[in-house]
């Protein structure tokens, strides 16, 4: 019996092993944020290229780098900067530092629903009203209301960029309602008129997005793709690709190059990205 | 088919008196498979069990450390460094460390420091800053954060400072579980009641299967029921601030519940001997005195085991709580939001660094969660037991 699980597991490791050894074709696993993009990325480059197979799955940036440390995918797509602790796996099962890449930009918005007269919020105030310092509408503008504060799950790359750059590290108030994604976010927002939530910029039929002064003297600036490429919207990030540096040649090395061409960032915008701005294409 | 060779030392196999595996070697083959398969299973709850404690032993053994600000040591002091001391420093297994060359050594110690560069500064004069979050007061008892009014249980896993208070977890669990057990248990006992005692056979026909399926609606579906429609419903009704809240989540929970209690409880009033049924109403009772006062009573033990085994599946039930609610907030009331341990499972796991102390108390709670709905079913199949050797009149 052992013996029996002993063999089916090596065979199951064999098969996770050999997996991304096979020629022509690329693994691509990670985070969820961007698989619908990694996939349209595959859809269009398999179309172009005949002899390239490409397997996208998503679960998770943090899947993403343990299967990279693990050696059974060959990309892994990350919503936010890889952690010392992944960086310190990795060298430790492959030698190397992973190589990384950045695939496209993301804003994000702050939402509100449609009935909230307000129209622009400064940083400090998103911070307070997510922190749960702002708790009434009337604080920042709006009517005579309570706050109800939406926020992604704290798995999500979304989730912690936002808490790092927008709440400045600070933990998000204990009433916030932790939704499973941009589009139960909005969903909720739009249902709720005392709501606020955040997401990717390029969503959201449904609710408002608010324009975002940097501080009180600043200009509100509205979150389109002309100001989140120029890097004036405050409220933005890179979305990366990383690779086993050993693995970064030939098809792979090629497929990374594509998306990062003018080919590749055209698809950005279809699936609610922004591309990335010229210089840092290929 | 041929049959197996005689064991002639048999002394029962001799002269055509086959018994056992030498008369229907088929069915013996068929039997021993059958007790392979069952047995099997239990070899797969254990090693899943195995698994999971031996991922979450290192919190329960105090050896996850997760003090965000650390000494580091400069890469290029590697030379003056002895070899332990840079084996546990980089938390290196000896095979590790005796696979590595001096340059991974180093540019694992450049990545350490590297993230102690990177500390933003105002949490470098913090004082939790140092302390190590995954201590058993950390996660039990409410502690003094900085930045905060008063001493809280706080679950915030991810950010400088990781906070893994296990308290609101527990609570939004139990809370859930009892709102979906209090809505559950009388619907689906009064059904059982109905079904079994009351009802005309043509009817029972109906609705017995009809409150069984429940239990095939995925429970994805329902929560996206709840999450749209109940959730707006119950709020036009309540008037509570907070849409998305317990109450909703419990009520959802509930249906998911009603089939399982239904069905037990179902089962339990059916097994209550005729003669009972038949003693009372021969005594001038009506039928709902016969099944409220003699049948029911009679049948409480069960009744009771059937709560305990919904009790099991609504705390392990995942998919519904998720999608309703799953705020960690240290609160029991009902139209607070609330998140269960299944949920902070299920929606952090695949993030968490694989390996590192999140990960760990993740693990840890999978554990409790397991011993618990381990406990309640075996509560649950030992009073069933009971009952139905009581009903039998064995003692």
């Amino acid at each position: 019996m052992k013996n029996i699980i002993q063999k089916l597991g090596v065979a199951v490791l064999m098969a996770g092993i050999a997996a991304p050894a096979f020629a022509g074709s690329i693994t691509v696993k990670g985070s969820d944020t961007l698989v619908i993009l990694a996939q349209k990325w595959a859809e269009v480059y398999m179309g172009a290229h005949s002899g390239v197979k490409i397997q996208v799955t998503g679960g998770g940036t943090g899947t993403g780098f343990a299967a990279l440390q693990d050696q059974t995918t060959d990309l892994c797509d990350a919503s936010r900067k890889i952690k010392a602790a992944e960086i310190s796996n990795c060298i430790k099962a492959f030698g190397k530092r992973p190589t990384e890449y950045k695939v496209a930009l993301d804003g994000l918005s702050v939402y509100v629903s449609e009935s909230n007269p307000l129209k622009e919020l400064t940083m400090d105030q998103v911070g307070g009203i997510f922190t749960g310092k702002i708790k009434n509408w009337k604080d920042v503008g709006g009517a005579d209301a309570p706050i109800t504060v939406y926020s992604r799950e704290n798995s999500s790359g979304t989730y912690e960029f936002f808490k790092e750059s927008v709440l400045k590290g600070s933990d998000f108030a204990a009433s916030t309602q932790t939704m499973p994604g941009t589009a139960a976010i909005l969903q909720a927002v739009a249902k709720d008129k005392n709501g606020i939530g955040y997401g990717g910029a390029a969503y959201g039929a449904g609710a408002k997005h608010l324009a975002i002064k940097k501080d009180d003297s600043a200009p509100a600036i509205e979150p389109n793709e002309e100001n989140v490429v120029k890097g004036s919207y405050p409220i933005w990030r890179y979305l990366y690709v990383y690779v086993n540096p050993a693995l970064d040649k030939g098809e792979i090395a090629a497929y990374l190059n594509w998306m990062r061409s003018d080919a590749g960032q055209k698809l950005v915008k279809e699936v609610g990205y922004y591309p990335l701005p010229a210089k840092l294409r290929e | 088919m041929q049959h197996e060779p005689h064991n002639t030392n048999s002394p029962h196999g001799w002269l055509g008196i086959h018994r056992g595996h030498k008369a229907r070697p088929l069915e013996w083959l068929a039997e021993k498979f059958i007790f392979l398969v069952s047995l099997s299973a239990i070899f797969v709850v254990l090693l899943i069990f195995l698994f999971v404690a031996r991922e979450a032993l290192p919190v329960f053994l105090g050896r996850t450390d997760t003090a965000l600000v650390q000494e580091a040591i400069p890469p290029d002091q590697i030379e003056s460094l002895s070899p332990e001391k840079i084996q546990s420093y980089l938390a290196l297994t000896p095979k590790q460390f005796a696979g590595m060359d001096k340059e991974t050594l180093k540019s694992l110690m450049e990545v350490k420091q590297q993230e102690q560069d990177e500390i933003p500064a105002q949490f470098r004069n913090d004082p939790d800053a140092r302390a190590n979050t995954t201590e058993w007061h950390y996660l039990l008892s409410p502690h003094q954060w900085h930045g905060y009014d008063k001493p809280e249980h706080i679950w915030q896993p991810v950010g400088q400072i990781k906070k893994f208070n296990i308290i609101p977890l527990f609570v939004g669990s139990l809370k859930i579980t009892l709102i979906g057990l209090l809505f559950a248990v009388p619907l689906a006992v009064g059904a059982a009641i109905y079904v079994s005692q009351l009802a005309r056979p043509r009817v029972r026909e109906i609705v017995k299967p009809a409150i069984e399926m429940l239990s095939g609606i995925p429970s994805v579906v329902v929560g996206f029921f709840a999450l749209l429609i109940m959730a707006t419903v119950l709020q036009n009704i309540f008037h509570y601030q907070t849409r998305l809240n317990a109450l909703v989540a419990g009520i959802a929970l509930g249906f998911a519940v009603i089939p399982v209690v239904f069905s037990i409880a179902e089962d339990a009033l059916t097994s209550v001997p005729r003669s009972y049924t038949q003693a009372a109403l021969a005594l001038g009772a009506s039928r709902w005195q016969t099944a409220w006062q003699i049948v029911l009573p009679a049948a409480l033990p069960g009744v009771f085991a059937a709560t305990v085994l919904g009790f099991g599946r609504a705390i392990g039930e995942t998919m519904i709580v998720l999608m309703v609610c799953s705020a960690s907030v240290m609160s029991w009331s009902a139209f607070d939001s609330a998140r269960s341990i299944t949920t902070t499972i299920a929606a952090e796991m695949a993030e968490a660094v694989s390996g590192g102390a999140h990960y760990r108390i993740l693990f840890m709670l999978g554990a409790l969660l397991f011993a618990a709905t381990f406990i309640s079913n075996m509560i649950g199949e030992f009073v069933i037991h009971r009952f139905k050797n009581k009903l039998e009149g064995k003692r």
